[in-house]
């Protein structure tokens, strides 16, 4: 190796002889990385949020409020939460079920059916949305023929509901499905052994287990839900006071330049997710407090 | 008679973990299910319990045939390698799940729990959950909830294989001092020789899904049925040999020696079966059939010395007691004389003591 040049090796010299400056010599990569990760998270992430509320409090709190009590908005804000709600509700049965069987059957197909899960991911959600529609519509043959029976899907509250199965199916079944695996068979055989029914089994042991994990599947499709777009702003029909939810509301206020209107609901959206955000983590903390403190043997 | 087991056979696919194997456990035995790992005891265990069916055969629990009795309803406590504790359970929530099951009262479940907290010395602890104790304490956590519910017998599945030494030793006293009281019947499923000496009253060793042999601790190691037996269970030297004119030969070596029972011996290949605390070492030959050996290495080994020495090629092991060992006797590469104190021979072919019927009639063994 060349020896150092004189006026490099005082500089070294003087460096190490300074803490301070010792510190942050040996921790500058460290510090440069952490950096740069804060400020692209900030002026990715925070910084369109902060301009969202600059802009939405703008005109002040009062001006802002009266933006989302519009019966039009609150409609629509209604009829989001309402079939966010029923969508769920149904995902968290579906889901877990599905789970249940990849984890817990062989059969054949099971790794097609394995990757058909994630599919509704993979699917552009306009695509979903044109499908349904294909299926559902009134032109179509099985839409035709269910309307003969009076079902109304498309451009209807079943048609919403079934969009937003469809897009956030994956949510439950992937946050389940490695709770499953993980948890092993013996914990029932043990409950078997001291007389526990199938359905005591079932209650009291293997879903009190998932729970967490189906809270967080829960709470992620319910946010995927009230933030859909694409899928249901072509199945709905976007008729007010009928089938608009909220975020095709907030994209006809724009077409129609009120931007005070979607600014009003675009909060409420937000305040929303915040709330799931904070939700998933106490969901965390919650099940982590029988796990986190583990001692080895 | 607590547990019978009838000729229970049981397949998985192609493979047969069960084959045929029948035993019984008298009221108040504590028996250790003796085997190395794959070997079908664990199944064995799950089928007792009723974790699996099997495909033939039939088990009985204090009399009464429970073979297509579900686990629920046939009153065994079962205790899992790995716990199996309920996660989401506080530990006297474990304890009190079954007894909650049976719908007993809350102040009789109240009171056994406590009962139970203090029998397994885990006082102060009622209140963490299983991920917040150390594996000791989920095992006694774990055999408390088998307890509880007062189990006809009590089934244990490898419950000291996932320990420390001494945790093991200490969990493993204490199962036998709770034997000893409260007179349980139980079976215990281990790999570990070691311990299935220590606690059992009866060893039942199992090889590739049969029954090798059935005995007491003492009978099983000091006369074992079959070669697989005496190299499982404790150490053992193994050496071919064969038998002519009543003399027992040492192969590819010159040495002989002498049958010194009074039962002559049949003519054929054998395998010769010493223990390494069976094996005397002397500097010089004492008597006519001593062999002459080469003392390789001397291991230190707290309560012995292990001496490993070579024979023709062929390793021995020998131990010497502390107090027999006389330091500055034994040197490495030193030659010295072995004799034989006691040992076996078994068929080379089938691996069965040849003397075996002979050692029964005797009254040796069972």
């Amino acid at each position: 190796m060349e020896p150092m040049a004189y006026g490099q090796r005082q500089w070294k010299n003087w460096v190490m002889k300074n803490r301070l400056l010792r510190y942050f010599s040996s921790q500058i990569d460290n510090l440069i990385l952490r950096s740069l990760s804060f400020f692209y998270i900030g002026i990715l992430i925070i910084l369109p949020i902060a301009a969202l509320i600059a802009k939405a409090f703008e005109g002040g709190m009062a001006s802002l409020w009266s933006n989302i009590v519009t019966p039009q908005a609150i409609y629509s804000l209604k009829l989001t939460f309402i079939t966010a709600v029923v969508m769920v509700i149904v995902n968290v049965v579906t889901g877990t079920a599905t789970a249940w069987v990849v984890v817990r059957y062989n059969f054949p197909l099971k790794n097609i059916m394995n990757s058909l899960i994630d599919l509704p991911f993979a699917i552009p959600t306009v695509v979903t949305g044109i499908m349904l529609v294909n299926l559902y519509g009134p032109n179509s043959i099985f839409g035709a023929w269910l309307g003969k029976y009076g079902i109304e899907i498309a451009f209807a509250r079943p048609g919403i509901i079934i969009a937003l199965l469809y897009v956030s199916f994956p949510f439950v079944v992937r946050t389940v499905q490695p709770v499953l695996q993980e948890m092993e068979q013996d914990m029932e055989e043990a409950a078997k052994t001291l007389g526990a029914s199938s359905f005591n089994i079932f209650f009291r042991i293997v879903l009190p287990t998932l729970l967490p994990a189906i809270l967080t599947g829960a709470a992620l499709s319910f946010s995927r839900a009230i933030g859909e777009f694409g899928s249901i702003a072509i199945i709905a029909g976007n008729i007010p006071f009928k089938t608009q939810v909220a975020s095709v509301y907030i994209y006809g206020e724009l077409e129609s330049y009120n931007q005070q209107g979607a600014l009003g609901l675009s909060v409420v959206l937000l305040l929303c997710s915040f709330i799931i955000l904070v939700l998933l983590n106490l969901i965390q903390i919650w099940s982590r407090k029988h796990e986190g403190t583990a001692r080895s043997n | 008679m607590a547990i019978l087991v009838k000729d229970i056979f049981k397949k998985f696919g192609d493979f047969v973990a069960v084959d045929h194997v029948s035993f019984e456990v008298q009221e108040g035995e504590l028996v250790a299910l003796l085997g190395p790992s794959g070997c079908g005891k664990s199944t064995i265990l799950r089928i007792i319990a009723g974790l699996e069916t099997p495909d033939s055969g039939e088990i009985y629990l204090t009399g009464k045939q429970v073979t297509t009795l579900s686990p629920q309803k046939r009153k065994v406590g079962f205790v899992f390698q790995h716990y199996a504790l309920f996660k989401h359970m506080t530990a006297e929530k474990n304890i009190a799940f079954g007894m909650e099951i049976q719908k007993k009262s809350k102040a009789e479940i109240q009171e056994k729990v406590h009962a139970l907290i203090d029998l397994v010395k885990l006082q102060g602890y009622e209140k963490h959950y299983p991920d917040q104790l150390s594996g000791g304490q989920r095992q006694r956590v774990a055999l408390a909830r088998a307890l509880a519910t007062e189990p006809k017998v009590l089934l244990l599945d490898e419950p000291f294989g996932a320990l420390d030494a001494k945790v093991r030793d200490n969990l493993a006293q204490w199962l036998r001092d709770f034997h000893q009281k409260s007179k349980v019947t139980a079976i215990f499923v281990t790999h570990d020789q070691n311990e299935a000496i220590e606690i059992s009253d009866k060893i039942i060793v199992i090889r590739q899904g049969k029954v090798e042999q059935v005995g007491s601790a003492r009978e099983v190691y000091e006369y074992p049925r079959s070669k697989f037996v005496a190299s499982f269970i404790g150490q053992v030297n193994v050496m071919d040999a064969v038998i002519s004119q009543n003399r027992i030969q040492i192969k590819d070596t010159d040495h002989v020696v002498e049958n010194t029972s009074n039962d002559s011996l049949d003519e054929g290949d054998v395998v010769l079966l010493v223990r390494p605390e069976e094996i005397m070492l002397t500097p010089e030959k004492q008597q006519p059939n001593d062999l002459p050996i080469l003392i390789r290495q001397i291991h230190y080994r707290g309560s012995h010395y292990e001496i490993d020495c070579e024979l023709n090629g062929l390793n021995i092991k020998v131990i010497e007691n502390k107090v027999d060992l006389n330091k500055e006797q034994w040197r490495e590469n030193q030659q010295a004389h072995m004799h034989f104190k006691s040992f076996r021979i078994f068929d080379a072919e089938e691996g069965h003591e040849r003397v075996h019927e002979k050692l029964k009639e005797a009254g040796y063994i069972e």
